[in-house]
C-alpha cells in the first residue's frame, strides 16, 4: 500500500542567536535526519525524552515549522518547501491535536464558534449546515448538543480534550498528529480519551502520528512505534517487537525504566548514567554512546544506521552492537 | 509492636473560596511506621497534597484551615503545635520535596547558599563545618563534582539534577520522614528511574519513613508497601500494597487499576473506564462521593455515607456494599 505520509531525511535545525549582534553561530538540532512512513488507517506512535526533537517532528509534518531540509511527502506530494497559500487545502487533511486544550482553544469564543471556524475557513456548507456538523462533531466525542453555547473554561479537562478532538476532526482530515494528548489527564478519564481515539480511527478510517513519552499510552494505541533520541530515530517497528524483543539498548533502558503496576513484580531497571546530552552539541558517532553500557571505540566514531534486525520482520535499529538486554 | 512515626486520625481540612467553605479533607486517617513508604494515591482534587500540606501545617494562608482531627508525629499533635515550633520540626525532623523543583529552590542563590543554610538553621555548627556537610550531601545524592556545584545557580542544573538537589536539602538534616508530593511526574523516565532509587537508597541507609504522594500506580507498586487511595477528600481504602493490587475491594480502586494502559494488554484493546468525572468540592453528595460512578450504587449509596470497614486487619475500605461486590476482575496483570 502506498503511504499517507513519507518522511525523508528530515532536518530541523533552529539557530541559537547569542552575543551583541544575535549572530547564529550555532543551531539546535531538534530534528536531525528523522525518516518515517505512517500508512492510511494507521497509527505511529512516536516516543522519546523530553528535548528528544518528538514535538518539533510533529509540528514539521502539520507544516506549523518550515523545515530546514528533507522530504515531506503526503499522499507522494512533497509539502516541505510549500508556500501557506498552498498549504491550505492540505491542512484539512493533516490535524493535530494538543497536550493542553486550555491553551489551544480560544477562551473568549464558545465551543461552538471553535467548532465552527476551520468550517468556515475551509467554506464548508451555509450557516444552517454548519450548526448541524458541530451538532454532529459533540454527538461524535461524546458532549451533549448544548455545549455548543459554553466557554472551554466551564468543561473539566478531558471534555475539553474532547472539543480539542471534535476540532481535529471537524474537516474529516486522514492524517491526525496528536502531540501527548493524554498527558495532562487523570488515569481515568486518560483511558476515556484512549478508546475515544480508538473508535474515531476505526469510525472515520483516521492515520495517527501519536506523540508521547508514555510507552504504555504509546504501546496501547499504536500499530507501529519509533523511539527517538536526540533528534533520531533509534528503533522502529512492530509494536509488539519493539516492546518485547527490543534490539537498542536504549530502548531497552526506556521499557526497563517503567514502573509496572504489579508489587510482585519487582523490574530489573537498566539504570542509565547522566542526562540526555545538549541537541546543539550532539555526542559525535551514535548519539547514545555516552550513557550506552554497551559503548566501544567505535561508537564514537561511525554513527550507526538503521538496519533491519533478524529477530522481527519490520523491526530496525541504529545500534553498533544491537541485540537482546 | 511497630514504631509509628505518624498517626493522621479523622483529619479534617477546609477552605474558604469565593463561593463559600469547602471541605477539602474529610476524615482522613492513616499511620506511618518508622522505614516504611506509604504511597497516597487518588487523581487531581482527592486531597492528596492537601493532606501533606496539612500535615506540613503549610496550607495556603488565610485560606485553608485544620478544622479537627489530630495528626500525631512521634507522639505530637502537629495539628495543635504553634508556628514557632512547627518551624523547629520542618525541615530538621520532616523533610519535603516537590514536585517541580524549579519552584523549590530559590533562583537567585547558589546551591550551596540554600544547601548550607537549611544545616545551619537546625543545626549547631560552623558555617566552614555546615558548607563541608553541604556537599558531602550533594556527593551522597549522586551528584558528579558537588564542589563546583556547589557555587552554581539552579537554572545551571538540569531537572533531574535538581531533584537531586532538592531531596538534598530535604535529607539535609537526617529528618524522621520524608514527604514527597509527586517527586518525579515533571521527569522523564529514565531520570524518574534515577531518582526513585536513590530516594529508596537513602530511605534504607538512614531509616527514614516517607509518604509518597503519586498518581502514578505504577510507582507506588514499585516503591511501596502500604498504599491509601483518597477519593473526594476521603480515604477510599487502605491497606498493603498487595491487599491493594491483589485484592482491591472499592470500586474505585478497582476501576483506576483497570483503566490504566498496560504494556501486556493487546493494542487498542478497549480500556475500562471509570465513566462521569470527580464530583466538584462544592457539591459533594451526602452519601458516597463515588456513587455517581459506580457501577454497584444502590440507593443507600446515595444517602449513607460510607465510614471505614476492616477486610482484614490492616486492610480497609469505605464502601457500604464491600461484602456483596463480585470478585474483582484483574487487567491484564500476568
Amino acid at each position: 500500500m502506498n503511504p499517507l505520509l513519507e518522511v525523508n531525511d528530515l532536518k530541523m535545525h533552529f539557530p541559537v542567536r547569542e552575543g551583541l549582534f544575535l549572530r547564529a553561530s550555532k543551531f539546535n538540532r531538534a530534528v536531525d535526519g528523522v525518516s518515517l512512513q505512517v500508512a492510511p488507517g494507521e497509527t505511529l506512535g512516536l516516543v522519546g525524552e523530553s528535548g528528544c526533537g518528538k514535538s518539533t517532528l510533529g509540528r514539521c509534518i502539520t507544516r506549523l515549522y518550515q523545515p530546514t531540509a528533507g522530504e515531506i511527502k503526503f499522499r507522494g506530494q512533497d509539502i516541505s518547501r510549500m508556500k501557506n497559500r498552498d498549504l491550505l487545502p492540505l491542512r484539512r487533511d493533516i490535524q493535530m491535536i494538543f497536550q493542553d486544550p486550555l491553551e489551544s482553544l480560544n477562551a473568549r469564543h464558545t465551543v461552538g464558534e471553535i467548532l465552527e471556524e476551520p468550517l468556515i475557513i475551509h467554506k464548508l456548507g451555509n450557516r444552517q449546515e454548519r450548526q448541524k456538523r458541530v451538532a454532529e462533531l459533540l454527538n461524535l466525542v461524546g458532549l451533549p448538543a448544548r455545549s455548543m453555547t459554553r466557554y472551554p473554561f466551564e468543561f473539566s479537562g478531558g471534555q475539553r480534550q474532547r472539543i480539542g478532538i471534535a476540532r481535529a476532526i471537524a474537516l474529516k482530515p486522514s492524517l491526525i498528529v496528536c502531540d501527548e494528548p493524554v498527558s495532562a489527564l487523570d488515569v481515568s478519564i486518560q483511558s476515556q480519551i484512549l478508546n475515544l481515539l480508538v473508535e474515531l480511527q476505526q469510525e472515520l478510517d483516521l492515520a495517527y502520528l501519536f506523540i508521547a513519552h508514555d510507552l504504555a499510552v504509546v504501546k496501547h494505541i499504536s500499530d507501529r512505534i519509533a523511539i527517538m533520541y536526540l533528534g533520531r530515530i533509534v528503533e522502529s517497528g512492530p509494536g509488539e517487537a519493539v516492546y518485547r524483543e527490543p534490539q537498542h539498548p536504549y530502548t531497552q533502558s526506556l521499557i526497563s525504566a517503567i514502573p509496572v503496576p504489579d508489587p510482585h513484580q519487582k523490574s530489573q531497571r537498566i539504570l542509565l548514567k547522566g542526562d540526555v546530552p545538549s541537541p546543539i552539541d550532539p555526542p559525535s558517532g551514535c548519539r547514545f554512546h555516552t550513557r550506552c553500557p554497551r559503548a566501544t571505540a567505535i561508537c564514537q566514531e561511525k554513527e550507526p544506521v538503521l538496519t533491519g534486525q533478524p529477530s522481527t520482520a519490520g523491526l530496525i535499529a541504529a545500534c553498533h552492537h544491537p541485540g537482546p538486554a | 509492636m511497630q514504631d509509628v512515626i505518624l498517626e493522621v486520625n479523622d483529619l479534617v481540612t477546609e477552605f474558604d473560596t469565593d463561593e463559600g467553605r469547602v471541605r477539602a479533607l474529610d476524615g482522613v486517617s492513616f499511620s506511618i511506621n518508622a522505614g516504611e513508604t506509604v504511597g497516597i494515591v487518588g487523581e487531581s482534587g482527592c486531597g492528596k497534597s492537601v493532606t501533606a500540606q496539612s500535615i506540613m501545617r503549610l496550607l495556603p494562608q488565610p485560606m485553608g484551615q485544620i478544622v479537627g482531627g489530630t495528626i500525631r508525629f512521634r507522639g505530637q499533635d502537629l495539628a495543635a503545635l504553634s508556628l514557632e515550633d512547627m518551624r523547629r520540626i520542618r525541615g530538621a525532623r520532616i523533610g519535603m520535596v516537590f514536585q517541580e523543583p524549579m519552584t523549590a529552590l530559590n533562583p537567585v542563590h547558589t546551591i550551596g547558599r540554600q544547601l548550607s543554610e537549611v544545616i545551619l538553621l537546625h543545626k549547631k555548627i560552623s558555617k566552614q563545618d555546615a558548607l563541608k556537610k553541604a556537599v558531602a550531601i550533594l556527593d551522597r545524592v549522586g551528584i558528579p563534582s558537588p564542589d563546583i556545584r556547589m557555587g552554581e545557580y539552579p537554572h545551571q542544573l538540569s531537572g533531574g539534577m535538581r531533584q537531586r538537589v532538592v531531596i538534598a536539602m530535604a535529607l539535609a538534616c537526617e529528618p524522621d520522614l520524608l514527604i514527597a508530593d509527586e517527586p518525579t511526574t515533571a521527569l522523564d523516565v529514565t531520570i524518574q528511574a534515577q531518582i526513585l532509587e536513590l530516594i529508596q537508597e537513602l530511605q534504607r541507609d538512614m531509616g527514614m519513613a516517607v509518604m509518597l504522594i503519586t498518581h502514578d500506580l505504577g510507582v507506588i507498586a514499585e516503591t511501596c508497601q502500604k498504599v491509601v487511595v483518597m477519593y473526594a477528600g476521603r480515604v477510599a481504602e487502605r491497606g498493603s500494597v498487595y491487599d491493594i493490587f491483589d485484592c482491591p475491594t472499592h470500586p474505585y480502586t478497582r476501576g483506576l487499576l483497570a483503566s490504566i494502559p498496560r504494556l501486556d494488554t493487546p493494542a487498542k484493546s478497549t480500556l475500562t473506564i471509570i465513566p462521569g468525572m470527580v464530583p466538584g468540592l462544592r457539591d459533594l453528595p451526602a452519601g458516597c462521593r463515588f456513587e455517581n460512578r459506580c457501577p454497584h450504587a444502590e440507593a443507600m449509596c446515595r444517602t449513607t455515607l460510607p465510614e471505614e470497614e476492616r477486610v482484614t486487619d490492616q486492610h480497609g475500605v469505605a464502601c457500604l456494599r464491600w461484602q456483596q461486590l463480585p470478585p474483582a476482575q484483574l487487567g491484564g496483570a500476568s
